[in-house]
């Protein structure tokens, strides 16, 4: 399904990594391990195609991602280290935006139903400027509830998380891959996600 | 999907009504302080009108335009609103929208109240009016384009007049244009009919252009 080949990401004059291979197929886990500024981050948004690779190329069910644009992003939910929520909106508000945006609009109830599944339930009206980091982290990875994407790319879902939080997450994504999606995601955390094979990426 | 784009845009400038109110006040504040400035010259004041509405204008348009992607930029939101599936050409279309809507309409309702302290007649008054309401969105969408150029850059508040205001100049000759020819006893539809072929050129290019200055910032 998703196939990466000599990738190389260069960063000024310097490479971070390069010669990156692997495949991903359906159920599986990609665990992208690393010390800071070894170009996690950097992977992760090329594989979204958010940023473009100085080598190599990463195909998605055989096409490039860079012909396929749009209809990549049909299959993709990616959760950056920045939160991706406004502010001045409520959790609600920002679920069902943010559910819209990403083609898959949800009505007023479902957003409740996952807010309360994500443990926010009596803070959904409130601005999320005025929650916690681990909350409005929680507000975020209430995204992962509604998607019905294939490939989930998480940069650091857990971090701020609380360990109820972190089992609640790790519950998600095990169902998620049950189901025959794909994770790749970075995490510093020491956990242990039940997946048919977990792959491990080391960069340094 | 688009439609998502304004209303969320609008609700956000609703719970943030000091950013709207800080554009309209701007432009009130600017374009009275010069009959003050000038004096009660009424011969001057009504042929000045046009020239400083507009102007006023532009640089009101230009004092939340560094808003308009700095803040989606900065929480994470327009990098999700990149991975959308949708096209970018759109969101960004919603967005300038949204921007007008927010601070190009109340420009355009307020201006006839502001040219009486011009003693602008009528007619005058109503050209002035709609040459806003085509003029205006140009200046978003062009805006839009020197917003996402300057994206993350240090100083991009500065930078952004510098790269939009040169591009303004049409906007600004023939809406300031329109006003003057009315009140010279011609007809404005020239002059309209040229900021109508404005706002059309930019529907069709700004969004575009903005895109693929988005993709560039963010990369």
């Amino acid at each position: 399904m998703l196939k990466v080949s000599n990738l190389e990401c260069v960063r000024g004059e310097r490479s971070l990594f390069k010669d990156v291979n692997f495949s991903l197929e359906a159920g599986e886990l990609l665990q992208v391990n690393g010390p800071n500024g070894s170009g996690k981050t950097s992977l992760l948004r090329m594989l979204c195609g958010l940023a473009r690779p100085a080598h190599g190329e990463i195909r998605w069910l055989g096409d490039n991602i860079r012909s396929l644009d749009e209809d990549y992003y049909n299959s993709i939910t990616y959760l950056g280290h920045l939160n991706g929520v406004k502010d001045n909106l409520n959790a609600i508000e920002n679920l069902r935006i943010s559910s819209a945006l990403a083609g898959n609009g949800i009505d007023e109830s479902t957003a409740y139903a996952s807010l309360q599944k994500m443990g926010l339930i009596g803070r959904e009206i409130l601005p999320v400027k005025v929650l916690s980091q681990g909350q409005r982290r929680r507000v975020t990875l209430a995204r992962l509830l509604v998607s019905d994407t294939v490939l989930w790319i998480l940069d650091e879902p857990l971090v701020a998380l609380d360990t109820s939080a972190v089992l609640l997450v790790k519950g998600i994504l095990e169902q998620h891959l049950e189901k025959g999606g794909m994770v790749v995601m970075t995490t510093h955390q020491d956990i242990n996600i039940a997946a048919i094979e977990t792959k491990r990426l080391q960069l340094n | 999907m688009f439609l998502w784009v304004i209303q969320r845009d609008l609700l956000l400038a609703m719970r943030q009504r000091s950013d709207v109110l800080t554009t309209l006040f701007f432009f009130i504040i600017v374009v009275s302080l010069f009959p003050l400035g000038v004096g009660p010259e009424i011969n001057m004041l009504r042929s000045m009108a046009p020239g400083v509405v507009w102007v006023a204008a532009l640089l009101a348009s230009m004092l939340s335009l560094e808003r308009m992607f700095s803040s989606d930029y900065l929480d994470g939101t327009l990098e999700q609103m990149m991975l959308s599936p949708q096209p970018l050409i759109l969101l960004v279309l919603g967005k300038a929208l949204a921007h007008w809507m927010v601070t190009g309409v109340p420009l355009v309702l307020i201006s006839p109240i502001l040219g009486f302290q011009f003693d602008l007649q009528t007619d005058a008054l109503l050209v002035l009016a709609v040459s806003l309401l085509l003029g205006t969105p140009v200046l978003s969408l062009i805006g839009a384009i020197g917003a996402a150029l300057t994206l993350g850059l240090r100083g991009g508040g500065v930078l952004v007049s510098l790269l939009v205001l040169p591009l303004y100049i049409p906007v600004l000759i023939f809406g300031a244009g329109a006003v003057e020819a009315v009140s010279a006893g011609l007809g404005a539809s020239a002059h309209l009919s040229l900021l109508g072929a404005f706002l059309l050129l930019s529907l069709v290019l700004a969004p575009w252009a903005t895109a693929a200055a988005l993709r560039i910032s963010t990369e």
